[in-house]
């Protein structure tokens, strides 16, 4: 919960042994859910997308996730952001078909731009939940933004998958996983060793791939990202600069009145 | 009654409008050379602060209405255009929400310090009444603008709030479908949220104009908590005051800036970023951090109506808060027992406000039952009976005695400004 995590951030210097009493305390009787943490490159005020990765996190997408999980808000154009050349793209593009209404009005497919929405695997929802058991696969746009632990949280479903306890009843067509809130999931273990191959020859493990997979859709979720913390640099350093100055400018201002 | 103005100004063109529209003399008289008591401390920069936030607010708001769609199939998809395909769409956006938390965090440590200084006794009363209007009306502007992403969180905050009104008797369901424009949260909703959203701010800026109004004339309070005798005691508003203000707003601006640039989500409930659903209830609905103390007092109470109306009442004991303390002594300095109870107040909201952030269960509840009576019994027992029992401190005899004896031929000027009764 984030919002008890900023409490406590905010409460702490005022009531720091109150504050640490109290989120000590577990919330409820729900078992707490330990995410594996992990070094990624674009965490951190400096931090920017690892491209070799985002690059084969795009390949996994492309090859596993796709299948079932759509990224419709994101477009073809979006992986110049992860330095594809425009004619990688077109060819990307051109290898997938989107609906369309041909000339003769008539509903048909034609094949994919760089300036299409990333085509989704069902028209619709329930055309998701017929195909795969009643289970909805979610829409992985802004799934980053969308959990709590971010990429750590996805990192540690793609690869939390294992046998139950024994005293465990799992439901019909369930898995276990380790970091999956409940721990039964309708989603069968996606990754496997060598699932995809790396053109530039990085052994596919299934961690190696769950960390491509979550770098590419780190950036999916933030497109803005590598601009925004770039820009904030130079905002910070401008305001820090300005302050100086300003106060330097009322120190002044105030030192005949003392 | 009517008849030109005799201005002073001696540019012709601006001395021409000021002698038909005296706005210039009148910005020279509030804002030149305006008596501010000399002894302010950094505290006041918090009533600027939530001015420029204001503005941004406003600035960023308008703009992403040109860009936001309000239909509940398009609602969450155009926030993520904003995000990903209008130029700084992202700053807009994530400037506006993160805008909304600075703007809480700023009148929070408004009203603290009002609080703190007596700056809502006589005369200032309505000048502090005003102020809760002003706070009223933000909470409304902040629920609805929640809203707008049509998020999981916004769709269920919105109904989990609307439903509150169904507590009262009789008319209660009917206020909520009328609040809905329908039998659901839906979208007839969204639309009178976002039309209200557009609104309220404008309205607000018609409150502050009276806040401010008033204060020009009663006005402003000062840590010492008494009256400015004579010119010894203030100086003109600017340049001492722009200055100072303009050194607060720098701070501020770097501490909102990290936010938006480095995390701008920080604030933000993970669950807002899946679309609503009607038919899925997320497993706990949080509403944003600024309204967590409230939501502990309407949850603390084991019964509805009851519960809405604490929680209400935990606003509108504040418009008669000026009448309830009996104290004739404003600043906190010198009553050395309110002293005690304002920091022990102030704790009773940090805990609230996370009771707040946890399911009622175990500990939370016993601790929101403790917060809530013990916030009551602040404003309705304990200042009715501290200003007749406490004895104050002697108060200074003028504001500059005081300043000069504190700060005078200290090394660091700088400092004494900042503080300089805490050697009285």
């Amino acid at each position: 919960m984030r919002a008890a995590r900023l409490l406590t951030l905010f409460g702490a210097p005022a009531l720091g042994l109150l504050a640490g009493l109290a989120f000590a305390t577990p919330a409820g009787a729900e078992e707490e859910i330990v995410l594996p943490k992990q070094n990624w490159s674009f965490s951190g005020p400096f931090g920017t997308f690892d491209r070799a990765a985002a690059q084969r996190g795009f390949q996994v997408y492309n090859e596993v996730c796709s299948n079932c999980h759509s990224l419709k808000l994101g477009y073809y154009r979006n992986l110049a952001g992860i330095d594809l050349s425009e004619e990688q793209i077109k060819a990307i593009a051109a290898a997938k078909s989107v609906p369309t209404i041909g000339d003769d009005g008539q509903p048909t497919e034609r094949p994919a731009l760089p300036s299409d929405h990333f085509r989704s695997p069902y028209p619709n929802d329930k055309a998701a939940r017929a195909a795969l058991n009643g289970a909805l696969p979610p829409d992985l746009s802004v799934i980053e933004k969308a959990r709590v632990g971010g990429p750590d949280y996805i990192f540690g479903v793609l690869t939390g998958y294992g046998e139950p306890p024994a005293d465990m009843k799992m439901g019909d067509g369930m898995n276990y996983n380790k970091y999956f809130p409940g721990h039964q999931i309708a989603m069968p273990q996606p990754l496997q060793d060598d699932q995809v191959t790396y053109a530039d020859g990085t052994k596919a493990t299934i961690e190696q791939e769950a960390r491509d997979v979550v770098t590419f859709l780190t950036y999916m979720a933030n497109p803005e990202m590598e601009q925004r913390k770039r820009m904030g640099v130079k905002v910070i350093a401008f305001l820090v600069l300005l302050t100086g100055v300003t106060y330097a400018v009322k120190r002044k201002v105030w030192a005949d009145v003392h | 009654m009517a008849g030109l103005h005799k201005s002073e100004i001696e540019n012709p063109v601006l001395n021409w409008i000021d002698t038909r529209l005296p706005v210039i003399t009148m910005m020279q008289k509030e804002y030149g050379v305006f008596p501010t008591p000399r002894n302010f401390n950094y505290l006041w920069n918090f009533g600027a602060l939530a001015m420029v936030v204001l503005m941004i607010m406003i600035a960023s708001g308008i703009l992403l209405a040109m860009h936001y769609t309000p239909e509940k199939t398009m609602a969450f998809d155009s926030v993520e255009a904003i995000m990903r395909d209008v130029n700084f769409g992202w700053l807009l956006r994530y400037g506006h929400a993160n805008g909304a938390s600075m703007f809480f965090i700023v009148v929070y440590i408004h009203i603290f310090r009002g609080l703190y200084y007596g700056s809502y006794k006589a005369p200032r009363e309505l000048l502090w009444m005003l102020g809760v209007v002003i706070m009223l009306l933000m909470m409304a502007t902040a629920f609805m603008g929640y809203v707008l992403p049509w998020g999981q969180m916004s769709f269920w905050g919105a109904t989990v709030i609307t439903n509150l009104f169904s507590a009262f008797p009789l008319v209660g369901e009917h206020i909520v479908t009328w609040l809905w424009g329908g039998f659901s949260v839906d979208n007839p909703t969204l639309n009178r949220f976002f039309a209200l959203h557009y609104l309220l701010p404008f309205v607000l800026i018609g409150v502050i104009f009276l806040h401010v109004a008033a204060l020009h004339i009663t006005g402003s309070n000062n840590p010492l908590g008494i009256d400015p005798k004579g010119p010894q005691d203030t100086l003109p508003f600017h340049p001492y005051y722009t200055i100072k203000d303009s050194v607060g707003i720098c701070v501020f601006l770097i501490v909102y800036a990290a936010v938006v640039f480095f995390a701008p989500n920080l604030f933000g409930e993970p669950d807002n970023y899946i679309p609503a659903n009607p038919l899925a209830t997320p497993a706990e609905i949080v509403p944003e951090w600024y309204f967590l103390p409230f939501y502990a007092i309407l949850r603390s109470v084991p019964d509805k109506l009851g519960g809405v109306l604490m929680m209400f009442g935990s606003i509108i004991v504040l418009f008669v808060l000026p009448w309830l303390d009996t104290s004739p002594v404003r600043s906190a300095r010198f009553r050395p027992v309110y002293r005690v109870f304002f920091w022990l107040q102030l704790l009773a909201c940090i805990v609230l406000g996370m009771v707040g952030a946890h399911r009622p269960e175990g500990i939370w509840v016993i601790l929101g039952r403790v917060s809530t009576a013990w916030y009551f019994l602040h404003f309705l027992v304990i200042l009715p009976l501290l200003g007749k029992l406490e004895r104050p401190l002697p108060l200074p005899e003028s504001i500059s005695r005081a300043v000069l004896r504190g700060g005078g031929g200290g090394p660091l000027p700088g400092g004494a400004t900042a503080k300089p009764m805490e050697k009285v």
